[in-house]
């Protein structure tokens, strides 16, 4: 098996397109912290709105490191399933592509085993994608911006917040948040990797998994109560942002924020048990589909 | 007859005269206080507490120079300081010499008896249109300050003195402002719905009172502190 997993990364090693998954990160992190650099103050005004001009806030403390990284985050892990898919979408498709399937399955490795080391391939990507996400987006703010506290603005319900959190209490948040969207990326590889089983080339599934995240994406952002109550609850990627809420910290009757807590803890974990869940059904359907599927090519 | 009629008026008037001389003579003594404090910087924790805002406690440094430079400037990490705090200088209320006082009677804060006096600015145009103090006559200081701004509506500031009450200083100033509505956009902040979202209350919705209350641990008085401070 683990030898299996050699090949599959070398194979993906050696494909031009899984570079520029980082290549992409590291561009869109660039430019993020560049117009931060040039005019960040901006961003934070139109962010304040009102408060702004009730309070005076020192803004170039605000634009620092964490800042950047959660505003950077906020924005690429809704552009990251789309990189991944770029990958996992490859995975049997690429090979049935190729005409390297049939050769594949002919040696002596169960067909389990080789939907389990294509999806383990994926998951590597996925993580090595996030890690390099984690030295661009937030160690290189840090270098270039420096750390201080961290203000997030946030819309709850029908109230808006704005919410600081103590320069000493963030990096373990940080931690648990790429962890987090280790698990939701996950539930695209695998999505991904379940469809390549259905098509001969590449393009099909790696389009179908992006339309899929994007269709259901927007359906998550759509405020209607209808759609609040009955469908969100049940699509993946109302959980993909489930990162964000290692940073909702919970405050005390005086409205002054905990060290170390989390405002809705159960409601996190909720949603990694429901991507857990979406991951073992995928994958399980990718292993019953592919273990009956008629390979020809 | 009317050389008596004159003396009878004198009489019948004098106490209020004589009220309205000792209400400003108390005024005078409150100022002639504070204004023994050319400049300080303070070391503080303020405290904020406002609906929409959820934000820890902070370290500040509190610079003061006369007549009317005040600075609130964060000592470690990020601030939200209310931009009225300004007004905890006193000499904001009762400097200067363009107001009439006005004695409107006793009144007790925390058990202590006070000296209620209402300022009215003499200039229409003014930016404050009434302020309001409560004095302790036996200490010469304002507990309390009720300010009706022109512009931007009633704030209050409350004081609890201590070792610096000679310089007419407070250990701890609680100073309540009005506060508008703070509403982003949805869909701008693509955030995690957990289904924790309680519905606003209906007196919360606009124009609603936050707090800042500022504990003063040190004080440093008459020291000197540079104008670059205030830049």
């Amino acid at each position: 098996m683990w030898k299996l997993l050699q090949i599959e990364l070398f194979k993906i090693s050696r494909r031009p397109r899984t570079y520029i998954a980082f290549a992409v990160i590291t561009a869109l992190c660039l430019v993020f912290q560049f117009a931060f650099k040039m005019d960040g103050k901006s961003y934070v005004d139109m962010m304040l709105q009102s408060a702004g001009s009730e309070f005076e806030l020192d803004k170039s403390k605000a634009i620092n490191g964490y800042f950047m990284c959660y505003i950077i985050l906020n924005t690429l892990l809704i552009q990251v399933p789309i990189l991944v898919a770029l990958i996992a979408g490859d995975s049997i498709s690429g090979e049935a592509n190729m005409g390297t399937l049939r050769l594949l399955i002919s040696k002596p490795i169960s067909r389990t085993q080789l939907i389990l080391v294509k999806f383990l391939a994926a998951v590597v990507f996925t993580v090595l994608l996030l890690l390099w996400m984690a030295v661009s987006a937030l160690l290189l703010s840090i270098l270039i911006f420096g750390v201080d506290d961290m203000i997030l603005f946030r819309v709850k319900g029908e109230e808006s917040l704005i919410m600081m959190i103590k320069q000493d209490d963030i990096l373990w948040r940080y931690a648990a948040a790429f962890a987090f969207a280790t698990v939701a990326l996950t539930v695209i590889a695998a999505l991904a990797l379940f469809l390549s089983i259905f098509a001969e080339n590449s393009i099909g599934p790696i389009v179908a998994s992006v339309s899929i995240v994007i269709v259901c994406t927007v359906i998550s952002n759509i405020n209607v109560p209808i759609i609040d109550k009955n469908v969100k609850p049940w699509l993946f990627t109302s959980d993909l942002v489930g990162w964000k809420g290692f940073f909702y910290i919970k405050v005390d009757e005086d409205n002054q924020p905990i060290k170390g807590s989390l405002e809705n803890w159960p409601a996190i974990r909720n949603s990694l048990y429901k991507l857990f869940a979406n991951i073992a059904v995928l994958l399980s359907a990718s292993i019953l589909v592919f273990r009956r599927k008629d390979i020809l090519s | 007859m009317k050389k008596m009629l004159i003396p009878v008026i004198m009489i019948c008037f004098a106490p209020v005269a004589l009220q309205a001389q000792d209400i400003n003579e108390l005024v005078k003594k409150v100022k002639a206080k504070i204004e023994t404090v050319n400049d300080y910087e303070a070391a503080a924790k303020m405290k904020t507490n406002v609906s929409f805002l959820k934000v820890p406690v902070s370290d500040v440094k509190v610079y003061f120079k006369k007549p009317n430079k005040l600075k609130i400037k964060s000592e470690k990490g990020i601030s939200f300081v209310p931009k009225g705090a300004v007004s905890i200088n006193l000499n904001n209320i009762v400097g200067g010499d363009n107001y009439s006082v006005l004695d409107a009677g006793t009144d007790k804060i925390g058990g202590v008896a006070v000296k209620v006096v209402k300022l009215l600015p003499a200039d229409d145009n003014a930016p404050v249109v009434l302020s309001t103090l409560y004095i302790d006559p036996v200490n010469l200081v304002i507990k309390k300050a009720k300010t009706t701004t022109r512009d931007n509506g009633t704030y209050e500031l409350e004081m609890t003195y201590g070792k610096y009450m000679a310089y007419g200083l407070p250990d701890k100033v609680l100073f309540t402002f009005n506060t508008k509505d703070y509403k982003l956009p949805k869909g701008v902040t693509f955030d995690f719905d957990d289904g924790n979202n309680t519905p606003k209350p209906a007196d919360k919705e606009k124009n609603k009172k936050g707090t800042a209350e500022i504990t003063f641990s040190s004080y440093s008085i008459n020291k000197g502190v540079s104008d670059t401070v205030f830049q």
